[in-house]
C-alpha cells in the first residue's frame, strides 16, 4: 500500500536523511521524500498498519533532524 | 582594517534584518513565524554585537578595581555569552539532540563545534570573541535566506504549474451558485463564463466558444468547441458560455491529473540526484575527519620533526574553519531545484515529464525512432492526387464518392470529404462490391467502376501505373478508363521541420517505422529527411525492431521512440524513454509513456530535448560551482588563507547562486 503525507522541512539534505531514516523503519517497503513538493511517499509491507509504522517513521526522522514535521 | 569591514557589514546586516522585516513581514505570505522569528534574533544580536564592538576591552579591565581581579574580563565574556546564546541557542541545541541521537555530522554539530571551539579560543586568550558570534550569526543568515528563496521559488514554480480551477459554477434554483470542483459529481452541468476555466472533464450541451488550451499544450492558436464536443478541464473559454456536462469526476479529471503527474515527477529521482546524495554523505564525514587531522597532526609534526613551535591555536582555528566548509546544502538543494524548476517549465509548454530521470534520460538521446502515422502524419487520410483523369477532376472524384458512398471504408470517407457536398443516393444504384478488389456501381445510369490494379485486370481495362506512393484508386466509366486518384495519409505540417530541428539539436539517427508498404514509406521518409525506414511492420515487429536497435546502439547514448499512444504501448515501455504525443485527454497515452506531448506537433520532440539539455547543463554547472568553491575554500583553509568569515559566504554565497541558477530552468519558452 502506498501512502503520500506531507511534510515540513528546511533543508535539502535534511531531507535525504530524513528519506533514509523512513527506509530504515520496520514495515516501510520504499519511501521516497519530495524536498521541492513536501512531500513524503511510503510504501508499506503487507500486514503492517500504516498508522504504527508511521509513528515509528515520524520518531526516526525527529531524530536525525529534530525540526522536520509529517502531517499524520 | 577587518574590524571596520566587520563593523560595516555588520551594520549592514541590521538596515537589512529591520528593512526585510518591515516589508517582507507586513505581507501577508511573506515570512512564516518561524522565519520572522528568526529575523527578530538576527537583528537584536547584530545590534548587541556592533554595540559591543564600541566598547574595548580595556574598558572592562576597569570594572577589575571596583569587584575582584579579572572580573572584567569575566563580565565581556558574559556579554558576549549572551549574545551568542541568543543567536546560536536553536544550533547548539539541535547539535546536542544529533549527539544524543548519533547522529553526529550534520551541519549544526559543525557549526557549534566550529563556533565553540572559537569562543572557546577568544576565552583563553581574552581576544576576540567577535569572530565565533559573527560566524553564527552570518550562518543563521545564510540559512534565514536558503529557507526563504528555497520556498519562495519552490511555491512559485507550484503556483505557475498551478492550472487547477477554484471553482465550478452550478445552477441551483435558478441561482448560479459556485461550489468546490471536488463536490461536483459525474453527470452534473456547470456553467462555464467566459474568461474562466473549465473545471471537469465533459460534453457541451449548449453553447460554443474558443478554448485557449495554452495551459495544458502550450499552443497558443485557440480551438473552436461548440455543443456535442468533448472538452476537457484546464482549458480557458474565452468567447462564449458554455454549459458542460461532467463526465469525470474533479480527481479524475485531465487537470488533475496532469498536476499529479507534474508533481509527483521530482519525487523520481534522477541519477544526478543520487550521486548527489551520495556525495554528501561521504563528504561531511569526510571533511570533518580531515578536520581532526588538520588540527592535530601539522602541530605534532612541527614539535617533533621540525623543532618549530606547536602553534596549535593557528591549527585548531584552520580545522574550524574546515568544519564551516563542510555542509553540503548547496549540492543537495540546487539539483532538486533545478529538476523541479526544469519540469514545470516544461509542462507549461506543454511537454509533460514524468520523472527527474526521464528528463536526465532524455538529455543523453542520441537516437529518435518514430512511428509514423500519428507523429509524422495525421493518421487522417486524403486525396493527394489526380491522375490521367479523362474527365473533370471534380467529376472523377463525385463520381468515386458515389461510388464509394457505401462503404465503411477510411478511403470511402476520404472521398467524401474531398467530395464535399451531400452524397445523394437516389443517383447510385447496383452496387457490387468486389471484396479486395473495389467496387462497381451504376451512376446517373454510367457504368462505374472504382478500386485497385486487381480490379482494372479483371474487368480487362487497361490502366496506368502510378508514379506517387499511397493508395491508388483506379476508376473507370463505362468500361472505359477514367484515371485514378492517390490517397494519402497526409504528412503534418511541421514534420520537415521537426526532422531538422532534432538534427540540429544533435540527434545522430532518426529512423522511422511504419505498417505501410515499402513506398509509401520511402517516399515519406526522403521528403522529411529521416536516416532510417523500415515498412510494413506489425505491432509485435515495431518491438522487436526497437529491441534490435537497442542493442546496435553504443551504450551511453539512448533511444527515444515517438509514438501516438494508440496500440504502441509495449514499444513505448520497450525504449530508453517513450514519448506519446498528441496527447490531450487520451488516458492510456499517458500511463505508458515516460514523456507526453500534449498537442500533437512534432516540433515539440526538438524542444522537449532542448529543455533536457538545459536543465541538465544547469545541473552540471550547479554541481561543479558548489564542488569548485568547496574544494578552493578547503585548500584555502588549509593553507591558512581562507579564514572563517570567507568559508561562511562561500557556503552561503554559493547556494544561493546555485539556487539562482537552477531557477533558470522555468524559462523554456524560447529554445
Amino acid at each position: 500500500m502506498k501512502q503520500t503525507y506531507k511534510i515540513e522541512v528546511d533543508c535539502a539534505n535534511c531531507a535525504n536523511l530524513m528519506e533514509d531514516a523512513a527506509r530504515k523503519t520496520a514495515g516501510v517497503q520504499s519511501a521516497t521524500v519530495n524536498f521541492m513538493t513536501q512531500k513524503m511517499i511510503v510504501e508499506f509491507n503487507d500486514g503492517h498498519e500504516p498508522k504504527e509504522v508511521m509513528k515509528h517513521v515520524l520518531d526516526a526522522c525527529k531524530k536525525v533532524e529534530p525540526d522536520c514535521e509529517i502531517f499524520l | 582594517m577587518q574590524e571596520v569591514v566587520i563593523n560595516i557589514l555588520l551594520s549592514a546586516v541590521i538596515i537589512m534584518a529591520a528593512s526585510l522585516l518591515i516589508v517582507i513581514g507586513c505581507r501577508k505570505d511573506g515570512m512564516t513565524k518561524k522565519q520572522r522569528i528568526m529575523m527578530i534574533r538576527i537583528l537584536i544580536s547584530a545590534g548587541i554585537l556592533l554595540a559591543l564592538q564600541f566598547i574595548p576591552a580595556e574598558l572592562f579591565d576597569t570594572i577589575d578595581r571596583y569587584l575582584f581581579p579579572s572580573a572584567g574580563r569575566w563580565i565581556r565574556f558574559a556579554c558576549y555569552l549572551m549574545d551568542y546564546l541568543l543567536i546560536g541557542c536553536d544550533i547548539l541545541r539541535k547539535a546536542a539532540k544529533g549527539i544524543k541521537n548519533r547522529q553526529v555530522f550534520d551541519e549544526s554539530f559543525l557549526m557549534a563545534v566550529a563556533t565553540i571551539g572559537a569562543m572557546a579560543l577568544a576565552i583563553y586568550e581574552n581576544g576576540e570573541y567577535l569572530e565565533a558570534i559573527a560566524v553564527m550569526l552570518f550562518y543563521q543568515i545564510g540559512e534565514w535566506f536558503q529557507v526563504y528563496a528555497v520556498g519562495k521559488s519552490r511555491r512559485n514554480i507550484s503556483n505557475l504549474m498551478d492550472i487547477r480551477p477554484d471553482y465550478a459554477n452550478i445552477e441551483r434554483n435558478g441561482k448560479l451558485v459556485q461550489v468546490d470542483p471536488e463536490e461536483v459529481k459525474i453527470g452534473s452541468q456547470i456553467l462555464v463564463q467566459p474568461g474562466e476555466k473549465v473545471p471537469i472533464d465533459g460534453m457541451i450541451v449548449w453553447g460554443s466558444s474558443s478554448l485557449n488550451t495554452s495551459a495544458l499544450t502550450g499552443e497558443s492558436l485557440p480551438r473552436e468547441v461548440e455543443a456535442g464536443d468533448e472538452v476537457i478541464s484546464g482549458c480557458i473559454s474565452m468567447t462564449g458560455v458554455l454549459k458542460i456536462q461532467t463526465t469525470k469526476e474533479f480527481g479524475e479529471s485531465t487537470v488533475s491529473r496532469i498536476l499529479d503527474l507534474v508533481e509527483n515527477a521530482s519525487s523520481r529521482k534522477s541519477k544526478s540526484e543520487d550521486f548527489i546524495s551520495k556525495f554528501a554523505k561521504i563528504y561531511t564525514p569526510a571533511v570533518c575527519y580531515c578536520a581532526m587531522a588538520l588540527a592535530f597532526f601539522p602541530p605534532i609534526a612541527r614539535m617533533l620533526f621540525m623543532g618549530l613551535p606547536a602553534n596549535p591555536g593557528v591549527w585548531i582555528y584552520r580545522a574550524l574553519t574546515f568544519l564551516v566548509i563542510s555542509c553540503p546544502c548547496a549540492l543537495v538543494i540546487s539539483i532538486p531545484l533545478s529538476f523541479f524548476a526544469g519540469i514545470g517549465g516544461a509542462s507549461k509548454e506543454g511537454v509533460l515529464v514524468k520523472g527527474s530521470n526521464y528528463l536526465e534520460i532524455l538529455s543523453q538521446t542520441k537516437y529518435v525512432v518514430f512511428d509514423k502515422t500519428g507523429t509524422m502524419t495525421m493518421g487522417v487520410f486524403e486525396v493527394n492526387g489526380i491522375h490521367h483523369s479523362a474527365i473533370e477532376k471534380e467529376k472523377l472524384i463525385e463520381y468515386a464518392a458515389l461510388a464509394e458512398s457505401a462503404s465503411s471504408h477510411p478511403i470511402s470517407k476520404s472521398l467524401q470529404q474531398a467530395y464535399g457536398k451531400e452524397i445523394d443516393r437516389t443517383r447510385i444504384s447496383d452496387i457490387k462490391e468486389i471484396s479486395g478488389n473495389g467496387v462497381v456501381a451504376k451512376v446517373d445510369g454510367m457504368e462505374v467502376a472504382a478500386g485497385n490494379d486487381k480490379l482494372m485486370k479483371r474487368l480487362n481495362i487497361p490502366y496506368q501505373d502510378c508514379h506517387q506512393a499511397g493508395t491508388i484508386i483506379h476508376m473507370a466509366i463505362d468500361g472505359k478508363y477514367a484515371g485514378h486518384i492517390v490517397i494519402s495519409d497526409k504528412i503534418k505540417p511541421h514534420a520537415k521541420a521537426a526532422v531538422a530541428k532534432l538534427k540540429k539539436a544533435g540527434i545522430e539517427t532518426i529512423i522511422m517505422l511504419t505498417g505501410d508498404g515499402a513506398k509509401v514509406a520511402n517516399q515519406v521518409a526522403a521528403s522529411l529527411g529521416i536516416d532510417e525506414v523500415y515498412s510494413q511492420l506489425l505491432p509485435a515487429d515495431k518491438v522487436e525492431k526497437v529491441e534490435e536497435l537497442l542493442q546496435k546502439k553504443p551504450g551511453r547514448a539512448k533511444l527515444a521512440f515517438v509514438g501516438d499512444g494508440i496500440n504502441d504501448a509495449p514499444v513505448l515501455s520497450r525504449a530508453d524513454i517513450g514519448i506519446a504525443m498528441g496527447a490531450m485527454g487520451s488516458d492510456a497515452a499517458i500511463e505508458a509513456a515516460d514523456i507526453v506531448l500534449m498537442d500533437d506537433d512534432p516540433l515539440k520532440i526538438a524542444k522537449a530535448i532542448k529543455i533536457s539539455r538545459k536543465c541538465l547543463g544547469i545541473v552540471y554547472q550547479n554541481i561543479v560551482l558548489a564542488l569548485a568553491v568547496k574544494f578552493a575554500c578547503l585548500a584555502l583553509g588549509a593553507v591558512g588563507i581562507a579564514n572563517m568569515y570567507l568559508a561562511i559566504f562561500a557556503d552561503v554565497g554559493v547556494m544561493i547562486l546555485a539556487v539562482l541558477n537552477g531557477i533558470r530552468c522555468l524559462f523554456v519558452k524560447k529554445l
